[in-house]
Order: structure tokens, then sequence, then C-alpha cells
């Protein structure tokens, strides 16, 4: 038993205290959560766009024109990044289309946030479609432009469905990162394969960034679960004062 | 002259097409009337005959295939005619209220006035307290749609519709989604607007309503008008086969 004792605790020395290892892993999860949250916030603005093209072509009465454009080129984006492994995405990206770039972590943050609108794009896209048509045209008939309407009255409305899925997306983010390795950053991931390397021990390094991944996952499910009571409750629950 | 200066919309030869990938519907058919103002023209017939078309028409919420829509002497299918503007002046209730659920009651009746300019906030406040008052609800301002029952929601809506100050209120079956013991306190709302001088157009079965307050009921079958006339001529002594054969249906 005591033995046992002393194995791990020698192992958790080697691992994570010996040569400044937990610097290395603090930067690794440094990059970890810095492509993750660039490639939402690029996403987030891809798909936004997706969104209101796809949205507004299916309400238009005549199809065709720029709008019949945009729409066919976001419906091939969505159907081609949808229909491809994230790896080989990241792969094409770092290989091929940014061959000359050196800057890994613009080619990380493309290549997720790009994989990301895609997805984002239909969660927003069905967000603004489930917003009753009466909704807008309630605004609509009131005098408000499309985009007033929009702004004032389906987005908030949309939000409800739409946050929580972005809560998913970004824990989804954060685990499909852990393939930048391939294209040699240095991730928690990479940190752990490199531990691995040099000391010959699997046990610690990868159980220990499993717990790292683990422990942001739960936090922020949580998060997403408060906020989803949040806007469950807004206006509805409150003030019943009858 | 006279009658020129009188119309407040007119509506020339309309036709609506809706067309989906399964089927094609002809909604209207050729739809020509006046509305004139201080009107409230009542319009009925069966269901599916294109009544709630040709209101959403009347504000562009339906895209007419053809013919024109002239308000206040604009052209509303003129593609250079800028519609938000002449929405401001055509109120809309829903059969479905359609108020907005994430926004206090006094929020749904400001936020339009407000985002277009035609009031401040201030303005739009008092000016939604005094309606609210007048149709028993100024007590209820801070609550959220969700709160109030089916014919609160529709007076909220309808006095939501004046806050622009419209010429004109348009009604689709305001009152077919409410509890039969609800239906009078919004028709009672819509009464006092006739009252005083509202031009309406009010599609509807509570021929009750119609007999009373309708200076002229329009009856349409298959996507345009077959009949028309003073409540009198219509309900009394109809002279078109299939206005007798809708009116002995709904009146027993
Ligand atoms: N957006 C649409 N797309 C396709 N067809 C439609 C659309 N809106 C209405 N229609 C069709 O147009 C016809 C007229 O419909 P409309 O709703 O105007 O009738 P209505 O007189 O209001 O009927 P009701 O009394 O049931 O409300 C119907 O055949 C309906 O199915
Ligand atoms: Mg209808």
């Amino acid at each position: 038993m005591q033995e046992w004792f002393s194995k791990i605790a020698f192992d958790f020395r080697q691992s994570f205290i010996d040569s400044d290892r937990w610097q290395a892993l603090l930067s690794g999860l440094g990059t970890t959560l810095l492509i993750t949250v660039l490639a939402l916030v690029i996403g987030v603005v891809l798909g936004v766009l997706v969104a209101v093209v796809r949205s507004s072509y299916d309400q238009k009465k005549k199809k065709g024109g720029v709008l019949g454009l945009l729409n066919k080129i976001c419906y091939v984006y969505i159907t081609v990044i949808r229909g491809t492994p994230m790896m080989v995405q990241l792969l094409i990206m770092y290989f091929v289309i940014m061959a000359s770039s050196t800057n890994t972590m613009l080619v990380a943050t493309l290549s997720f946030g790009i994989n990301s609108g895609a997805y984002l794009a239909e969660i927003i896209r069905g967000g603004i479609m489930a917003v009753d048509r009466g909704q807008s045209e309630a605004g609509r008939s009131l005098g408000l432009s499309y985009v007033q309407t929009m702004r004032f009255i389906v987005i908030p409305q949309a939000i409800k469905t739409i946050l929580p899925a972005l809560g998913n997306e970004l824990i989804a983010l954060l685990k499909e990162t852990s393939i930048v390795n391939v294209i040699g950053m240095k991730d928690i991931t990479k940190w752990a394969i490199n531990v691995q390397g040099r000391t010959y021990q699997a046990f610690m390094p990868f159980l220990g960034i499993a717990a790292v991944y683990l422990v942001i996952v739960i936090i922020l499910t949580k998060l997403v679960s408060i906020m989803e009571r949040r806007l469950a409750n807004d206006g509805t629950a409150k003030k019943r004062s009858h | 002259m006279e009658q020129q200066k009188n119309a407040l919309i007119e509506v020339k030869d309309l036709h609506v097409v809706f067309r989906d990938p399964s089927r094609t519907v002809h909604a209207i058919t050729g739809l020509s009337t006046e509305i004139k103002s201080g009107e409230v023209v009542v319009v009925i017939g069966p269901s599916g005959c294109g009544k709630s078309t040709f209101l959403r028409t009347l504000n562009l919420l339906e895209t007419p295939t053809s013919g024109k829509i002239i308000f206040e002497g604009n052209d509303l299918t003129d593609e250079k005619c800028d519609v938000n503007l002449h929405r401001q002046r055509i109120g809309m209730v829903f059969q479905h209220f359609n108020l907005f659920p994430n926004m206090t009651i006094k929020k749904n009746m400001t936020l339009a006035p407000v985002q277009l300019k035609k009031k401040t906030q201030e303005e739009a406040d008092e000016k939604a307290m005094e309606l609210l008052k007048r149709v028993g609800l100024d007590d209820r301002c801070d609550a959220y749609p969700g709160q109030l029952s089916g014919g609160q929601k529709q007076r909220v809506a309808i006095v939501r519709a004046l806050m622009m100050e419209p010429d004109v209120m348009l009604f689709d079956e305001p009152t077919s989604a409410l509890d039969p013991e609800m239906v009078g306190e919004v028709l009672d709302v819509m009464r006092e607007l006739a009252k005083a001088g509202m031009t309406m157009v009010v599609v509807t079965h509570e021929m009750g309503f119609a007999k009373e307050v309708a200076d002229r009921v329009l009856f349409m079958s298959e996507g345009s008008i077959i009949e028309e006339g003073s409540p009198k001529e219509i309900f009394d002594n109809p002279q078109n086969r299939r206005t007798q054969e809708f009116l002995s249906k709904v009146l027993h």
C-alpha cells in the first residue's frame, strides 16, 4: 500500500513538477482555450451571416438574384464542412490552403471557426425559424423594418433556443481542439504526448489532461444550465400579481 | 371628385397566387373595392375564400401577384414605395394576438412608436397608459402577455396598434381564438373605435357585430367579392345564391 502511494507520488512529481512541466501544461491550456474561444467567435459571426442569408432567402417570394447566389454558396459551405472530418479540414487548411503561413494559431482558429460556423449556422437558423411567424408579422405591421423586427423581436426570442446550443458548441469545440498537435501546436494534448515521450509515463499525463478537459466541460455545462434557467424564467414566471 | 377624396384605400383588380412546390393556390382572383375614410367594412365568407389573404395584402404582408393597392394616394405595389412608412398608418390585429412575449405590456406598446421616432419614451409611456386605461387594463401595464387572459391580450393588441395612430385598422378574426365569455369585451372595444370614427376593415364570424356596426358588408367567395351592401341588404335580402347558402348556415 505504502509502496503504491510513493510510486504515485513519484509519478506525479515526474509528470507535473520536474523540469517545471506544470508551466508547460499551463501554457498548453492557454493555447487550447485561446483556439476554442477565437474559433467560437469566428463561428458565431459566420453562423449569423449564413443563417440570415438562408432564412431571408426562405422567406422571400421571388427566388434567384444575388440572394439566391449567396444562398447557394452557403449551402455548399455547410454541406462540405459538415460532410468532412475536422482533422482533414485542419490538414487541408495547414498544408494546402495556407501552406505558406507559419502562424499555426491563425490556421487553427480559422479552421475551427469555419467548421463551427457551419454547425452554428443551422442552430441559429433553427432558432430564428422557431420564432412564430406572427411575431415578425406583428413587428412589420407596426411599421418596423426587417432589421428592427429581427433585432428587437425575433432575435431576442431566438436567443432562448440558441444560447444553450451555443454553450454546447463551445464544449464540443474545446474537445475537438485536441487534434491541433497534427499541425505542431502545443496544446494540452501535445503536452501529455511530450511528457509521455520524455518520462515513459502514460497514466499521469493522459489522465491528467482528461481531468483538465472534464473539469472545464463540467464548469461550462453548469453555466449553460444556469443560463437556460434564467432564460426560461424571463418574463413568464416572475411577477405574477393576480 | 368627392368620392375620390374620401377613398382611403383603393384595391384594383387584385390577384394573389401562392406557389408552393406542391401546389398553386389562386387565393385572390381579381378583387376590386374601395375603403372610404371613417367607414367600417366587415368581410364575411366561407373558410378558405381568401378573407385573410385580402386583409394581409392590404398592408403587404402578402405580396400581390398583380393589381394595385392605393393607400392615401400612394401605390403600395410600386417598387419605389416605402412600405414601412405606410404600414405605420395601417394598424393590424391578428387572430392570435401576436403580442411580444418577452416584453411587458407597456413595452409591447411603446416599442414601435419609440423606435420609429414618432414619440419619446416618456410620451409613449404616457400614451400607453392612457390607452390602457381606456380598455380597463392600466393596472396590468407591467405584466407580461403570458399572464393575461385571451380577451385581455386582444385588447392590448388593439391598443398596441393604436399607439401608431393609424388611419385604418385591419382585424383578422379578432375574436375567433377567444373563449366565448371573452368575445364581448373585445367587441366592445371595437365598437367604441368604430363610434370614434376609425376606419376599420374587419374579417369576422360575429354576424351580430356586423349587423350592428358595419357600414358595408363584403361577401367573398373563391377569392373575390361576389356581393356587397349594407348589413340590411346582405343579411335580410341576399341576392347571390352562395351568399344565401352561407348565411343560412351561419345564422342558424
Ligand atoms: N402562405 C400561403 N401559402 C399557400 N397557400 C396559402 C397561403 N395562405 C393562404 N393560402 C391559401 O389561400 C386560400 C385562401 O386562404 P385564406 O387564409 O385567405 O382564407 P380565409 O378566408 O381567411 O379562411 P379562414 O376563414 O379559414 O380563415 C386557401 O386555399 C389557403 O389554403
Ligand atoms: Mg382567415
